[in-house]
């Protein structure tokens, strides 16, 4: 970069090659800008004000009033308080649930399709990925029969002898395991308006169907990744590993999965944000009832809007959602990042002393995969 | 310097682009058509009529009845149903194009009126006179009539005919008091059904408390009333029989509403508005049941009422023809006409005795519009009876004063 400025200006042939590049890029440009640069920024600017929706949020009448949407989310002690934090409640939740499941079925399902000797691939690849291109708000009627309080789910339950529970009517907290009062240490202090019992009682059993909804639609889509990212590995490493004798757990564990790392860092993502903005499965299906426990704070955002003419508030969750969003991806990135191979483990790769050879002279770390499959090798031994 | 150019380029072009837009949004905000005399703008522009509605026979009706006025007016309107009315209500408002006549319901028009989407032309209808006070009172906001009641309903109680004789009842045990009630409701359980299920709401549960004299607020929503010892005593009435088995709710009994345990034959009795006529004919045609006014309780008879008006747009560009039109839609003709339609009440009272005549069975209906009390409208009582709602579903272990002190906190800081 540095030279480049340091260049002279171009010239001849190559003249005016930057203004066509503008050029050519400016519709696109102006069509982001227009379309999603300058509603987000308005969009900012009517959570900081007292717009009520009705004509420009710019206009004379609408009054800068500084931070007091977000302060009433989030210190207000009222209702409002009180529903984000149900809100964050219940999607942190869901997020618990579906985040981990999703990848680790999706990566199953694509290693199982990924198979040379499965037979009949396409056909399951195909059936996997049915889901994801369905409409959500298809799947989610579905999946409001099915689990209705007479319905299949219900149905096969009862062959095995249980009483399923009226999936989108029961609003109990899983972890609560039916208990309907919590010890004082628990009932009383609160964050953002919600007990800690509540925090501590995971999903309801109705956003539990909607955890299975989004499982059983997304773990399609991300398996395509895995697929890919699968099919994009090179054999050499896992006929090294199996030279080394490697069996199959350990080459998937310790050679196969270090090598998806960049893919798991985009399904962890995209499941992340995908999650956390659940929003036209709610719309669709239950609303934030029962109990208030399928609330998520991308539905809250468009009632307090649109239902109830809060529109800064309203705004305020949409921009506190996206703060939520950015710090857990920033999270998961500093989670996931590249590290040195850390001391103790490169003890592991050591050649022990008595074979001649001085501590610390191991193996060069030239390649984390072929190191990890050499350990795999020596834990074999 | 081969990048810095092009990059201040970027940023001037995209604040040019963000200005244009902009100003094109802010076009068109101060454009007031001429005024007249009474303060409503005239012009000769078509209406555009908005309606949140129920159904064809609810489109079909509305539409016969603006095509009419059109005829004999002379000025044009067209009727568009909407699919999701409040959305597509904020859109217009938000873009300063709203439809210039609408539905809206009664915990809508505090909002709109806040923000100063609605023309409050209550006063200058020619039958204001006419309307239900306790109507007029749901529409009231900071003392303004905002809009005019469009019809209303009223909760009564329906009872299953056969499940009743089956039990040994007759006529004369149908239950005036909460006692009674609490009687046949026990004789109608059975382990094939309840007596009593209703819906687990508000709406419904509600009705218990106003029969003790209490409400969540008072009928002009100006005060909060939700702790009163009248509303704990209806509560823990309905309490008492949850916990004694003979009530129970719509959703625990596996269905959608009360209507829906009652035309199944789960409850044998049930609470809900006019509207369940149209439900048990659509899919219940046999079942035989009869419609009696809610038992008194402490405080004599109570029950709730639920309403929608016919809302002006104050950006609206033809306020006059609006209110011609609303002046018609809102006349006895026309109020007949629709409830035979699709079944609503006429919100005027000079209406009501022709509808008596014509729905014999549905008086106890209309005869509840005596002592019938409103539902919270203030800005964001709707969100405090979602809450409320949401913590009296599990009624038989509800903490009932902790959920009403809960709820008044909420309501006080509402009308502040």
């Amino acid at each position: 970069m540095s030279t480049t400025m340091r260049q002279p200006r171009r010239s001849g042939i190559r003249r005016g090659e930057a203004a066509s590049g503008w050029l050519f890029t400016a519709p696109m440009i102006v069509l982001l800008g227009v379309f999603l640069v300058i509603p987000v920024l308005m969009a900012l600017w009517v959570s900081f004000s007292d717009w009520g929706g009705r004509g420009s949020p710019f206009s004379s009448t609408v009054n800068f009033i500084g931070l007091k949407n977000y302060s009433t989310l989030l210190s207000g002690g009222g209702l409002a308080e009180q529903d984000f934090g149900t809100a964050l409640k219940n999607n942190a939740w869901y997020v618990i649930f579906v985040v981990p499941l999703q990848t680790v079925v999706a990566l199953f399902l694509a290693v199982m399709v990924n198979r040379q000797i499965l037979r009949g691939r396409g056909f399951f690849r195909t059936a996997f990925y049915f889901p994801s291109v369905t409409s959500s708000v298809a799947i989610t009627v579905l999946w409001l029969f099915l689990f209705s309080s007479t319905g299949a789910v219900n149905k096969l339950l009862t062959y095995v002898g249980i009483a399923g529970p009226n999936w989108f009517n029961d609003p109990r907290g899983v972890l609560h395991f039916g208990a309907t009062s919590g010890p004082g240490y628990l009932t009383g202090p609160t964050v953002l308006g919600v007990s800690l019992w509540d925090w501590v009682g995971g999903p309801s059993v109705a956003m539990v169907g909607y955890i299975l909804l989004a499982i059983f639609t997304t773990s399609g889509t991300f398996m395509l990744l895995f697929i890919a990212a699968l099919q994009n590995l090179g054999g050499d490493v896992q006929e090294a590993a199996m030279m080394d004798g490697a069996n199959g757990w350990q080459r998937f564990w310790r050679v196969t999965l270090p090598q998806l790392r960049p893919t798991l860092f985009t399904v962890l993502t995209l499941g992340l944000i995908g999650c956390w903005q659940v929003f036209d499965q709610i719309y669709a299906g239950t609303q934030g009832s029962p109990g208030k426990t399928t609330l998520t704070p991308a539905f809250l955002s468009y009632q307090a809007a649109f239902k109830n003419q809060e529109w800064g508030q309203g705004a305020a969750i949409a921009f506190l959602l996206f703060v939520i969003i950015v710090a857990f991806t920033l999270l998961q990135r500093w989670v996931l990042a590249e590290r040195k191979v850390s001391r103790r483990r490169m003890r592991m790769y050591n050649i022990p002393p008595s074979s001649g050879t001085g501590p610390g002279q191991g193996a060069s770390v030239d390649g984390a995969v072929l190191l990890a499959a050499r350990g795999v090798a020596r834990d074999d031994r | 310097m081969q990048r810095r150019t092009p990059r201040w380029l970027v940023a001037g072009a995209l604040a040019a682009v963000g200005a244009l837009a902009l100003t094109a949004c802010g076009s068109g905000f101060n454009s007031s058509s001429g005024g007249t005399s009474s303060g409503l703008t005239s012009s000769k522009k078509a209406l555009t009529v908005l309606i949140g509605s129920s159904g064809d026979a609810e489109t079909a009706a509305v539409k016969s009845a603006v095509a009419d006025w059109s005829s004999t007016s002379g000025t044009k309107a067209t009727v568009t149903a909407a699919n999701n009315l409040a959305q597509q209500l904020s859109q217009g408002f938000a873009a300063n194009k709203p439809a210039d006549v609408f539905y809206l319901s009664a915990d809508a028009v505090a909002g709109y009126a806040a923000n100063g989407s609605l023309l409050a032309y209550g006063d200058q209808l020619k039958n204001k006179s006419d309307f239900y006070p306790t109507l007029v009172k749901s529409f009231t906001y900071n003392g303004k009539f905002y809009c005019a009641p469009k019809d209303f309903s009223t909760l009564a109680l329906e009872i299953n005919d056969d499940m009743w004789k089956a039990a040994g009842l007759t006529d004369a045990d149908v239950p005036t008091t909460w006692d009674q009630l609490e009687a046949v409701a026990k004789k109608l359980t059975t382990s094939k059904h309840v007596g009593l299920g209703i819906g687990g709401e508000y709406a419904r549960v509600g009705a218990f408390m106003t029969q003790a004299g209490g409400n969540l607020m008072n009928d002009d929503s100006t005060k909060a009333t939700a702790n009163s010892a009248a509303n704990v005593t209806g509560l823990t009435y309905a309490q008492k029989l949850a916990k004694d088995g003979v009530l129970k709710y719509a959703k625990d009994l596996g269905a959608g509403w009360g209507g829906e345990a009652f035309g199944k034959g789960l409850a044998a009795m049930t609470i809900e508005g006019n509207w369940i006529t149209g439900g048990m004919q659509a899919d219940y045609p046999n079942l035989k049941y009869s419609i009696h006014e809610l038992p008194a309780g402490p405080a004599g008879k109570g029950t709730l009422q639920f309403t929608n008006c016919w809302g002006i747009a104050a950006d609206s560009p033809n306020q006059t023809a609006a209110l011609k039109l609303v002046e018609k839609l809102t006349s006895a003709g026309d109020q007949l006409a629709f409830s035979k339609a699709f079944g609503p009440m006429p919100s005027i009272q000079s209406a009501a005795g022709d509808w008596k005549s014509a729905n014999p069975a549905l008086v106890p209906f209309l005869d509840a519009a005596a002592y019938a009390h409103n539902v919270p409208t203030a800005k964001g009582a709707a969100d405090v009876v979602t809450d409320f709602n949401s913590k009296i579903e599990n009624l038989k272990t509800a903490d009932i004063k902790a959920i009403l002190d809960a709820e008044q906190k909420n309501l006080e800081a509402l009308v502040k």
